[in-house]
C-alpha cells in the first residue's frame, strides 16, 4: 500500500476555556488516500471543525501527529504552517471570503502573491484555474457582481491555483440553493475524477452522499468511518433540469 | 510577497475609503505644512538679521564719547567729546586684535547738484572706516591720505543720493554742493541696504573727516581733534570681550581718569547685540516649530486610530490571508506600508502646502521668508516615521490574529 496523503495518529486538541479545559478532539487516528473524497459530518460541538482546522494546519494540536503527503506536520511553527497552507492546501469556505474589491483574477492569484509568484506567472495560472472551474469569461468582474455559485467557483479557482494536494471545503454549499449547491458539487467531483484529494465538511447528508467516504464526529470522537458509492452530482442536476 | 505587491496593495486599499484617508492625512498635512511654512517663515527672520549683521560689518565696536557730569548733571553720551583722532590711532596701535579704529563724525547736510537737491546723512572719515564697515566703492577711487589730513574737497556718495541726484547719469567728477562748499565726486560706494533699524544705509556722502570737520558739517570746538564716536573692527577670531576691557584701560589712562572717576566714554559690543538678536529669533523659530510639531503628533494619533478600524474591519480579510499563505510578517508589513502611506502622502501634500504658504506669505505679508531644503527632507522623513512609528501597533494587532478566529469573525 501507497503511503496515505494524509495520516493522523491520536490527534487531540484541549482548549482552555476559563478555568476548565474543554476536550474539543479526543485522539483521532485516521488516514486519507490521496485521490479520495471524504465527508467529515457531525452536530455542532462533535469536533469537526476543529478536525479541518488541525488538518488545514490553521491550527496546533495539544498532542498526536499528522503527517501530510509523508511530512510530519506537528511541531512546526507559524511560519512553516503557513507555507504549508499556502503551496499543499486550497480552502474553500461557506462564505466564500472573496476580496469584494479585487477582480475574480486577483482574488484567485492571491495564494501566488504569498507564493513570490511572478505576475505573468500569477496571471497565466489564475486564468487557468478559472477556466477550469468555467469562469473564463468572468476574470474581470468583481464579487459583487457575481451569482453565489460563480462566487464560488471564483473560491475553488483560488484553493486550486498553486495546484495543491488537497482541498479543504468547509460546508461549501451552506450559503448556496441547493440547485446551485448541486453544480458546486459536481464541480468537486469532477476535480475528484481528476485526480483532487479533496475533504469537506458538512451536516447535511444529501451533500455527504457525493462523497465516497463519510468520517462521522461526535463529542471530540471519530464514531463512525464509512465507505459507499457515491451519488453523481451531474446526474442529479440533469435530473432536476429535465424535470424543471 | 515583495514590497512594490504590498505597496500596490496598501494604495489599493487606501483608495477603497478614498474620503476616509483623504481625512486621516489631513492631520499629517496640517502638521507639516504648519512645520514647513513656520521654519521658512524663522529662517526668513533670521536670516535678514544675519544680513544686517553682514551688512554692519562683523566684529565691531563702537567707542561713544560722553556720559560725563557738569556740576553733578549727568549728560547723555556723545554729549562731552571726551575722544579724540589720536585715541582712535593709539587704540589701534596699542592693542593688536584691532584691525581698524575708525574715527567719525555725522550730521544731516543739504546737496545741491545743478537744479536738484537732497538730504542726505554725512560722515566725516577716514580709511579705517572702510575696513571696519566693509564697505567697498563700486566706481571711481576712495580718499587719499593727503585728502583725509588736508580736508580735500571730495566726496563718495552711497546708491541712494545718487540715484535722486543724478537718475542715470555718471556722478563721478561732478560737483555737488554741500553748504556752499563745492565737493567733487570721485567715487560711488556699493549698496548696503537698510540697517537693522531701517534706516537706509545708501543715503550717504562721505567725505574725508577733516573737511567735514572744517567745512560740510563744521565742528567749532575747543579741541579740533575731538571726535563723537570711534567704529572699531575687531580682527577675525579675537576675544571681543577681552578686547572691550583693553579698550576701556587704553582709554581710561589716556583720558588720566582716577580709579574712582566714571569712564567719559561708553563701550558698545554690536555684534554681540545683533548676535542676541538672532538668538532670539532663533528661539522663536524653534518654538513656532514646536508647536507645529505637536499638530504633527496628533495626526500621527489620528493615522492609529483609523489603522486600528481599519484592522477591525478586515479581519476576515486577514483571517483569509493567512489561510492562503500570508506569514504573520507579510500582514504586518502590508499594515505598517499602508499606515507610512498615508503618512507620507500626507507628508508630501503638506510640503507643497507649506511651501506655497511661505511664498504666500512673502508675497502677500511681506515677510521675508527662506525654505530651507533641509526642513523640507525633515518633514518627509518625519512624516514616514510616524506612519511607522503610529502603524506598528496596529499592524501588529493585525499581524497576532487567530487565523480561525478572525475567518469566524461576521
Amino acid at each position: 500500500m501507497t503511503t496515505p496523503l494524509i495520516a493522523v495518529r491520536d490527534l487531540a486538541k484541549t482548549y482552555q476555556v476559563g478555568d476548565h479545559a474543554v476536550q474539543a478532539l479526543n485522539g483521532i487516528t485516521v488516514e486519507i488516500a490521496q485521490g479520495a473524497f471524504v465527508a467529515v459530518m457531525g452536530p455542532s460541538g462533535s469536533g469537526k471543525s476543529t478536525f479541518m482546522n488541525l488538518l488545514g494546519c490553521l491550527d496546533f494540536p495539544t498532542a498526536g501527529h499528522y503527517t501530510l503527503a509523508g511530512e510530519a506536520v506537528d511541531g512546526l511553527d507559524a511560519d512553516a504552517l503557513a507555507e504549508i497552507r499556502n503551496r499543499k492546501i486550497g480552502f474553500v469556505f461557506q462564505q466564500f471570503n472573496l476580496l469584494a474589491r479585487a477582480t475574480a483574477l486577483a482574488n484567485v492569484e492571491l495564494p501566488m502573491v504569498y507564493r513570490g509568484a511572478a505576475r505573468e506567472a500569477r496571471r497565466s495560472a489564475a486564468r487557468a484555474a478559472l477556466a477550469t472551474v468555467g469562469l473564463a469569461d468572468r476574470t474581470h468582474h468583481r464579487p459583487p457582481q457575481l451569482s453565489g455559485g460563480q462566487q464560488q467557483r471564483v473560491a475553488i479557482a483560488r484553493a486550486l491555483v498553486n495546484d495543491p494536494l488537497l482541498i479543504l471545503a468547509d460546508e461549501p454549499t451552506g450559503a448556496l440553493d441547493s440547485r446551485t449547491g448541486l453544480e458546486i458539487m459536481a464541480l468537486f467531483q469532477r476535480l475528484n475524477a481528476g485526480g483532487m484529494t479533496v475533504v469537506l465538511v458538512t451536516h447535511e447528508a444529501e451533500v455527504a452522499r457525493f462523497a465516497e467516504r463519510e468520517l462521522h464526529f461526535l463529542d471530540g470522537a471519530l464514531v463512525r468511518d464509512e465507505i459507499h458509492a457515491p451519488d453523481d452530482a451531474a446526474v442529479q442536476l440533469a435530473k432536476r433540469e429535465a424535470a424543471a | 510577497m515583495s514590497t512594490l505587491e504590498a505597496m500596490r496593495l496598501a494604495v489599493s486599499a487606501l483608495r477603497a475609503n478614498l474620503m476616509r484617508s483623504i481625512l486621516t492625512m489631513l492631520g499629517i498635512f496640517i502638521g507639516v505644512a504648519a512645520v514647513i511654512s513656520t521654519v521658512a517663515v524663522g529662517s526668513g527672520a533670521r536670516s535678514v538679521v544675519i544680513e544686517q549683521i553682514r551688512s554692519l560689518g562683523t566684529n565691531l565696536i563702537i567707542v561713544v564719547s560722553g556720559a560725563t557730569r557738569v556740576r553733578g548733571v549727568r549728560r547723555a553720551a556723545g554729549s562731552h567729546m571726551s575722544l579724540t583722532e589720536d585715541d582712535a590711532r593709539a587704540l589701534k596701535l596699542e592693542i593688536p586684535a584691532i584691525q581698524a579704529a575708525a574715527p567719525y563724525l555725522r550730521g544731516t547736510v543739504q546737496i545741491i547738484q545743478g537744479n536738484q537737491n537732497w538730504s542726505a546723512v554725512a560722515y566725516g572719515v577716514d580709511n579705517d572706516y572702510f575696513v571696519a564697515r566693509e564697505w567697498v566703492i563700486t566706481r571711481g577711487r576712495g580718499f587719499t591720505e593727503g585728502e583725509i589730513r588736508g580736508a580735500g574737497k571730495v566726496a563718495l556718495l552711497g546708491q541712494t543720493v545718487v540715484e535722486n541726484l543724478f537718475a542715470g547719469d555718471n556722478p563721478i567728477g561732478q560737483t555737488i554742493r554741500v553748504r556752499k562748499v563745492p565737493l567733487t565726486v570721485i567715487g560711488v560706494l556699493a549698496r548696503k541696504g537698510q540697517n537693522n533699524w531701517g534706516r537706509d544705509q545708501d543715503d550717504v556722502l562721505l567725505v574725508p573727516i577733516s573737511s567735514a570737520k572744517r567745512r560740510v558739517i563744521g565742528w567749532a570746538r575747543a579741541n579740533p581733534k575731538a571726535i563723537p564716536v570711534v567704529i572699531i573692527k575687531v580682527r577675525d577670531g579675537a576675544d571681543m570681550a577681552g578686547t572691550v576691557d583693553q579698550i576701556r584701560q587704553v582709554l581710561r589712562q589716556r583720558h588720566r581718569l582716577r580709579t574712582d572717576q566714571d569712564d567719559d566714554f561708553s563701550i558698545r559690543n554690536l555684534t554681540e547685540i545683533m548676535q542676541r538678536r538672532d538668538a532670539s529669533s532663533k528661539a522663536l523659530a524653534l518654538l513656532l516649530a514646536a508647536v507645529a510639531a505637536v499638530s504633527l503628533v496628533v495626526g500621527g494619533i489620528g493615522i492609529m486610530n483609523i489603522m486600528l478600524v481599519s484592522v477591525t474591519e478586515r479581519t476576515r480579510e486577514i483571517g483569509l490571508r493567512m489561510a492562503v499563505g500570508a506569514r504573520r510578517r507579510d500582514i504586518l508589513i502590508q499594515f505598517l506600508i499602508e499606515a507610512t502611506t498615508l503618512a507620507l502622502v500626507g507628508g508630501i501634500a503638506g510640503v507643497l502646502l507649506g511651501v506655497g504658504a511661505a511664498y504666500a506669505i512673502a508675497e502677500f505679508a511681506g515677510w521675508p521668508t527662506l525654505i530651507q531644503t533641509d526642513s523640507i527632507l525633515l518633514a518627509v522623513g518625519v512624516s514616514a516615521a510616524i506612519g511607522v512609528f503610529f502603524g506598528f501597533y496596529p499592524a501588529r494587532r493585525a499581524a497576532q490574529l487567530d487565523p480561525i478566529e478572525a475567518l469566524r469573525r461576521e
